[in-house]
C-alpha cells in the first residue's frame, strides 16, 4: 500500500517529446475518415510504386483471344477490346496519375508559394503586379487554362505536368500571400530585422516555416483536382499518347464498348473516384490536425 | 447604375490582361502558323513570306501586340485557319449551347442541393443526415464526364429514357430539354453536392440566431420558420457559391459536351486543338474568360439584390 507521502514523492515521468510528425500522424489516425484516406492513400500508392509486381499481366499485351472478358477468372477486373487487362492498365495508369498529381502540385507549390511570399512580404507595386497576374489566371477555369497550355505545349507526360501545374498556381500564390500578411508585422519577423537579417533569409527563414503547414494542407486538397484534371485531359485525348494507360485514356476507350462492355469505363472511374476522395479525407484531416482555424473552409 | 458601370469599369485590367494571356501564348507555340496554314506541301519561301506578311507577323512582335489587342477590343478575333471564316461568328454560334449547358447545370444543383442540404440540417446526425453529407462526398470526388457516361449507360442504355447522345432536334423545344437532362445532371452533380454542404452548414448556423428564437416564440410553426425566416437568409452563401461555382460549370461543359456529342464552345475548342487551329482556341479561350468576368460582375449586382448590407458603392 502507498501512502500519500510516497505518492507525492514519486516524480512524475516526463511525458515523452514527440516530433511535430507524430503528433499529426496520431490526430489523423484518431479521426476515421482521416485514417480511412490515409490507409486508402498509402495502398494506392503502394499498389502503383510496384506496378511491375501487382500488375500481373503486361498492361500493353494485347490477346485477341481475350478481348472483352468480363470482370473474374484469370484476369480479374476483365479486359479491353484488344485483350488487354484492366487490372493490370489500372495499376500502371495509377503510376502517371499519381505522378502528374505529385509533380504538378510541387510546380505550383513552388510557384506560388514563391510568387505568393514575394507579393505578400514587399508589399506594393511587387503585389500589385502579381495579384494581377493572378487575377487574369483565375478567370479562366482551370480546366480551360490546363487545356490551352497543353495545347500550345502539346501532348505528353512532362507537358501535362506543367499545364496542370501552372494552372494551380493561382490557389497557392493567393493562400501564401494570406498568410504572409498575417505573419508579416509579428515580433519575430520585426526582430530578424532589427539584427539585420536580409530579405531572402527572413522571407526563407522565417516566413515561410509559419506557412509551410497551410501549404501541405492544400497540396495535398490540390492533388485531388489535379488527378481531376488530368483524367479530365486524357480523357479528351489531350494527356499521355496511347498505348500508355492513364485513367481518363482507359475510360475514353470504353465508351465505345459502353452497350457490351461497361467494366472497362466504369472500373476506372471507380478507381479515379478512391483516390480523389482518399486525398480529400487525408487533407481534410491534416487541415483539422495542423490547422484547425482553418477548419470549415 | 453607377455601381455597374464602375464594376464593369474595373474588369478591364483583367480583360486586357487575359488578351495578352493568350497572345504569349500563341506566341510560344511551337511551329510556324503560316506553315500551319499552307499545309507541309508549300515548303516554297515566296509562298510562306506572302502568307506571314498577310498575318502581319513579318513585324515587331510590340506592333503586332498593340494591333492584336486594339483588334480583340473590337471584336476582330481573325479567321480560323481550317475554314477561313470569321472566328468570332463561329465561336458566337456556340454559345448558346453551352450557356444552357452551365445554366441547366445551375439549375440543376439549386434543384438537388439545397433541399438535400436543408433536409440534412433539418435532421442532423440521423441516417438522412449521413446519407447525403456521404453522397455529397462521392459526388465531389467523381469526374463529371465518367459520370455522365454512368447515366448514359443507365438511363440510356438500359432503361432507353433518354437519347445517348446530341442536343436533340433544333425546331422542338421538348426534344432539345429531353437531351439536356443527362448533360445537366452530369455537369451539376458536383454543384449540387456543394450546395448541398453549404445549404447544410449555413441553415445550421441561422437557425441557432436570435430572431429564429423570437420567431418561434412568437408561435411560427416549424416550416413557416424554415420558410420564411431560416431559408431565406441560409441562401446568402449558397448564392456566393453557385457564382463561384458558374465559372467551373463553363470550364465543365468543355468535357460535358464531348462526352454528349453536343455542340458548343467546348467541343468548337476541342476540335481546334485537335487541328491546330490557333485563332479558334484564342478566340474561345477569350470568350470564356470574358464570360467569367462577366458572370462575377452579375454575381455581385445579384448580392445586392438579396442583401442590401452587403451592397457596394
Amino acid at each position: 500500500m502507498t501512502t500519500p507521502a510516497a505518492t507525492l514523492s514519486t516524480p512524475k515521468r516526463a511525458a515523452p517529446r514527440r516530433s511535430r510528425f507524430a503528433l499529426t500522424m496520431r490526430s489523423i489516425l484518431r479521426r476515421r475518415s482521416a485514417a480511412l484516406g490515409l490507409v486508402f492513400a498509402i495502398v494506392i500508392v503502394v499498389l502503383a510504386v510496384f506496378a511491375p509486381i501487382t500488375g500481373g499481366h503486361d498492361p500493353l499485351e494485347q490477346s485477341l483471344r481475350h478481348k472483352l472478358k468480363p470482370p473474374g477468372g484469370d484476369y480479374v477486373l476483365g479486359t479491353d477490346p484488344l485483350g488487354r487487362d484492366v487490372w493490370s492498365r489500372l495499376v500502371w495508369g495509377a503510376r502517371v496519375s499519381l505522378s502528374v498529381g505529385v509533380v504538378a502540385v510541387a510546380i505550383s507549390a513552388g510557384l506560388g508559394t514563391t510568387a505568393g511570399i514575394v507579393g505578400g512580404y514587399f508589399g506594393g507595386r511587387w503585389d500589385a503586379a502579381i495579384m494581377r497576374v493572378i487575377e487574369v489566371l483565375m478567370s479562366f477555369p482551370l480546366i480551360l487554362l490546363a487545356i490551352a497550355i497543353v495545347a500550345v505545349l502539346g501532348p505528353g507526360l512532362t507537358n501535362l505536368m506543367i499545364a496542370v501545374g501552372i494552372s494551380s498556381v493561382p490557389q497557392f500564390a493567393r493562400l501564401v500571400r494570406g498568410e504572409v500578411l498575417r505573419v508579416r508585422g509579428r515580433e519575430f519577423v520585426e526582430a530578424a530585422r532589427a539584427i539585420g537579417g536580409s530579405q531572402t533569409r527572413i522571407m526563407a527563414r522565417h516566413i515561410l516555416p509559419n506557412v509551410i503547414s497551410a501549404i501541405v494542407i492544400l497540396a495535398t486538397l490540390r492533388i485531388s483536382t489535379v488527378i481531376l484534371t488530368e483524367s479530365a485531359l486524357s480523357f479528351l485525348g489531350l494527356g499521355i499518347s496511347p498505348p500508355t494507360p492513364t485513367w481518363g485514356s482507359m475510360i475514353a476507350d470504353g465508351t465505345k464498348w459502353l452497350r457490351i462492355a461497361p467494366w472497362i469505363s466504369i472500373i476506372p472511374g471507380i478507381a479515379i473516384m478512391i483516390t480523389v476522395l482518399a486525398f480529400n479525407l487525408l487533407g481534410d484531416g491534416l487541415r483539422d490536425a495542423l490547422d484547425p482555424r482553418l477548419r470549415g473552409e | 447604375m453607377v455601381f455597374v458601370l464602375r464594376r464593369l469599369v474595373a474588369t478591364l485590367p483583367t480583360l486586357i490582361g487575359a488578351i495578352t494571356f493568350a497572345f504569349i501564348l500563341i506566341r510560344i507555340a511551337p511551329g510556324d502558323p503560316a506553315r500551319l496554314i499552307l499545309g507541309d506541301e508549300y515548303q516554297n519561301s515566296a509562298a510562306l513570306l506572302q502568307v506571314r506578311a498577310k498575318l502581319g507577323l513579318d513585324r515587331p512582335v510590340i506592333v503586332q501586340y498593340v494591333d492584336y489587342v486594339s483588334d480583340m477590343l473590337r471584336g476582330n478575333f481573325g479567321e480560323s485557319f481550317r475554314t477561313g471564316q470569321g472566328v468570332l461568328p463561329e465561336i458566337w454560334s456556340q454559345v448558346p449551347g453551352t450557356v444552357t449547358l452551365a445554366f441547366a447545370g445551375v439549375f440543376v444543383a439549386v434543384l438537388i442541393g439545397v433541399p438535400v442540404g436543408a433536409l440534412a440540417a433539418l435532421r442532423r446526425n440521423t441516417w438522412v443526415d449521413y446519407v447525403s453529407l456521404t453522397a455529397a462526398m462521392l459526388a465531389l470526388a467523381a469526374p463529371s464526364f465518367w459520370f455522365g457516361i454512368l447515366l448514359i449507360y443507365v438511363f440510356a442504355f438500359l432503361l432507353g429514357w433518354f437519347p445517348i447522345f446530341g442536343a436533340g432536334q433544333p425546331d422542338s423545344v421538348l426534344s432539345m430539354t429531353h437531351a439536356l437532362v443527362l448533360p445537366a445532371i452530369a455537369i451539376g452533380a458536383r454543384s449540387a453536392a456543394l450546395v448541398a454542404r453549404m445549404a447544410r452548414s449555413s441553415l445550421l448556423e441561422v437557425l441557432n440566431q436570435d430572431y429564429i428564437r423570437t420567431a418561434r416564440a412568437k408561435g411560427v410553426s416549424q416550416p413557416g420558420v424554415v420558410r420564411r425566416h431560416a431559408l431565406r437568409n441560409a441562401l446568402i452563401p449558397v448564392l456566393t457559391i453557385i457564382g463561384i461555382d458558374i465559372a467551373y460549370l463553363l470550364g465543365g461543359a468543355v468535357v460535358i459536351e464531348t462526352v454528349f456529342a453536343r455542340p458548343g464552345l467546348g467541343k468548337l475548342l476541342v476540335d481546334a486543338i485537335y487541328t491546330r487551329d490557333y485563332p479558334v482556341v484564342q478566340g474561345t479561350i477569350l470568350v470564356f474568360s470574358l464570360g467569367i468576368v462577366l458572370v462575377n460582375v452579375l454575381v455581385d449586382l445579384v448580392y445586392g439584390l438579396v442583401e442590401p448590407r452587403i451592397r457596394y458603392g
